[in-house]
């Protein structure tokens, strides 16, 4: 029998290069040795990618797309369907979850340096990823056929009439029918299951080939091929599989912890990944008072919103995303990772982290007068983080780069530390609740502690933008 | 309790977007592990508002399965003579009647608590004041001439409201009691509470069921990571 096996195994590898395609892409794979937690997302966005698969392929054999179904076909998943609920669940909490991981892997990119040469089409690709993800996101949050689905497909796609002359008949072309309909309805469903998924993996795809042809970028910003050994492997790779599939599986670890929390104990989270006018059916004749995008979209919502002009607006919409694109070439910088550039390009990154944040804030928000003004304040630091980029980053003087790549610190040398804060910033408390009846857990926060925990992590942020 | 606070809080942050006036909400006083509680407002809810609303995305049987009630016993004691078991909890009324008599059907209120949050649903269950200019005599502190009568108003009595005077003109500033109902203010405030507790169970029937897996789920996880941290751990003691 056994032989039997053998042999079958080896028919079909005589005819299929398995071995070569596992060595190539995992077993001989060789990826830097330092790679630290920005270094979770990737593999993380891999999963979310599979989990929107399934739970979408289970979905859909419940789910009507149909204007008159659709609503009541989805609280019959809820409520009668068995599992209905948790398979909802996972594949709303995993929408978000995909933009959270996706935008902390693009922030790596960002403060490693990863876009720059030789990696520039990995960007590109991962960036058309990107643009699908959030034309995926957007027609699937028409589906539950909520009054927030409706009313935000109404005011996206009439962004689309703002363009000079072709703009009518294309938001017409793109709904099917003068407002949002059943007509966009079906579309909208055909094109979430079926044709940009398939967008999607063929751009995953293209993005990991091109990436394991010119090998991983790393936290130093060095390239590892430069080194080798005299078989041709880089002194500071490992392989990828055992290594990094292991760490990986704990990265998942941990992320499966907050996807469970939320799906168990507050799937809605405050109304972020599940707004509450959703709850309500949609009604073509009744406009909500403040039609908002889910948190992903804010900031680039809170861009067109901030811009007077409506086409503009839209171009600067669309502008904010396409900037990204040209990212490779704007920046003039000799030194990839943030741990040898300049205090110059550290501060702009600062200044881009907060105004992406505040953006996002101000999304969400009713647009008053007010707050209009710093939004265009915000939108004028978005864009000049990268239209300025050219000039500020040839002005910085990097830090000498090391040859090879720096010792990566483990989770256990953080636990030492990590007690030490905790002895800081909590006193022993006599008097209060026991846990596990160790009087070791018995502690009160100490305020004066907690201050100077504080003033520390202040200073070193400081300290870290020099 | 925490779970509710924490659902309170969340909800009341999702809101602000839904109330149509802006007065300050009343909080809302249950306890959504109250089996008793709900039931008491599936009860409340069929004797006062089944006869208008709907909320046809739950079944009879749903509520004798999750509260663990003879199916026979919710016909008798919860649904309307004439209902069976597998049924929605449809209303009576239809359509075309409804538009005619209140100029709007009735929502249906199987997610209302979800799009509108329990302190919503208590404050306007609650601000129901006379306004003989209304047609149907009364109105709403909280949904301004909304097309729905205080249909608790025996039990209630009748409340009206007391102005004062603000830049010239007449705001009302508080809703006191007129006319007494048959209830006293604290058997009023409970039924209220019974109803508001049964519609956010309505709004998610499943909660309970999985913060209940959810420890489940969260300790096998935290096993699956001391797992995955020992295995990474082995494996990578060689990588120096």
């Amino acid at each position: 029998m056994k032989t039997r096996i053998t042999a079958c195994g080896n028919w079909f590898l005589e005819r299929f290069p398995l071995t070569k395609l596992w060595n190539d892409h995992m077993a001989h794979y060789y990826a830097p040795k330092n790679f630290n937690f920005w270094y979770f997302f990737g593999s993380l966005a891999l999963l979310v990618l599979v989990n929107q698969f399934i739970t979408g392929i289970l979905l859909t054999m419940n789910y009507k797309p149909d204007a008159k179904l659709a609503f009541d076909s989805v609280e019959y998943i809820m409520r009668d369907v068995n599992w209905g609920w948790l398979i909802r669940y996972m594949h709303s909490t995993g929408a978000s979850a995909f933009f959270i991981v996706i935008y902390l892997h693009m922030f790596r990119g960002l403060i490693y340096g990863s876009y720059k040469q030789p990696r520039e089409l990995i960007w590109i690709f991962g960036m058309l990823l990107f643009l699908a993800l959030m034309a995926e996101a957007f027609m699937g949050y028409l589906l539950p056929w909520g009054q927030m689905s409706y009313w935000g497909a109404q005011v996206i796609i009439s962004l689309f009439s703002a363009i000079p002359f072709i703009g009518d008949d294309l938001s017409l072309w793109i709904r099917g029918d003068y407002v949002v309909s059943d007509a966009t309805l079906n579309r909208f469903f055909a094109f979430h299951v079926i044709a940009v998924p398939l967008v999607l993996v063929m751009l995953v795809f293209l993005h990991i080939v091109a990436l394991h042809e010119v090998g991983s970028n790393n936290p130093d910003g060095i390239e590892i091929k430069k080194i080798k050994n005299k078989d041709g492997i880089p002194l500071d790779g490992i392989p990828f599989h055992p290594y990094y599939t292991v760490k990986d599986i704990f990265g998942v670890g941990v992320f499966l912890i907050f996807f469970a929390t939320v799906i168990f104990y507050m799937p809605e989270v405050g109304g972020f990944f599940l707004e509450a006018d959703n709850f309500i059916p949609a009604d073509p004749l009744k406009t909500p008072e403040h039609i908002a995008p889910l948190w992903y979209f804010t900031p680039y919502y809170a861009i067109l919103r901030a811009v007077p002009d409506k086409f503009a607006g839209v171009i600067a919409m669309f502008g904010s995303i396409a900037v990204l694109f040209i990212l490779p070439w704007l920046d003039r910088s000799p030194v990839k990772s943030i741990r040898y550039r300049g205090a110059i390009f550290k501060r702009a990154l600062f200044l881009f982290v907060i105004s992406f944040f505040a953006l996002g804030y101000l999304g969400t928000q009713p647009a008053t007068p007010s707050a209009t003004m710093v939004a265009r304040f915000f939108t004028l630091i978005y864009f000049g983080f990268f239209l300025l980029m050219p000039i500020y980053t040839r002005w910085e003087k990097p830090k000498p780069v090391p040859k090879r790549l720096t010792q990566l610190s483990t989770l256990d040398d953080f636990i030492p530390t990590l007690k030490a804060t905790l002895d800081e910033v909590t006193v022993k408390d006599d008097h209060g609740y026991t846990l596990f009846g160790s009087t070791e857990f018995r502690r009160k926060p100490n305020p004066q502690g907690i201050r100077n925990v504080l003033i520390r992590l202040a200073k070193n942020l400081k300290a870290s933008l020099d | 309790m925490k779970t509710l606070s924490l659902s309170i809080l969340l909800l009341a942050f999702s809101l602000g977007v839904a109330a149509e006036e802006n007065i300050e909400l009343q909080q809302a006083n249950f306890d959504p592990e109250n089996r008793g509680s709900i039931v008491q407002g599936a009860k409340s809810f069929v004797k006062y508002c089944l006869g208008c609303h709907s909320i046809k995305h739950i079944r009879y049987q749903r509520i004798a399965q999750d509260f663990g009630i003879d199916e026979m016993k919710v016909l008798t004691e919860v649904a309307p003579q004439g209902a069976t078991i597998y049924e929605q909890m449809h209303t009576a009324m239809n359509a075309h009647d409804s538009e005619k008599w209140f100029g709007i059907q009735p929502p249906d209120l199987s997610l209302v608590a979800r799009s509108r949050s329990a302190d919503w649903l208590y404050t306007y269950l609650k601000s129901f004041y006379t306004d003989r200019t209304k047609p149907l005599g009364t109105n709403n502190l909280l949904f301004k001439d909304v097309g729905m009568p205080n249909v608790f108003w025996q039990l209630q009595g009748e409340q009206k409201a007391s102005y004062i005077e603000d830049d010239g003109q007449q705001v009302i500033e508080k809703l006191v009691v007129d006319v007494p109902g048959t209830l006293s203010e604290e058997q009023f405030d409970t039924l209220i509470n019974d109803l508001v507790n049964f519609l956010v169970y309505v709004g998610e029937p499943v909660k309970m069921e999985r913060e209940r897996l959810g420890k489940y789920i969260l300790f096998f996880l935290l096993m699956f990571l001391v797992i995955a941290y020992l295995l990474k751990k082995e494996y990578w003691k060689d990588v120096h």
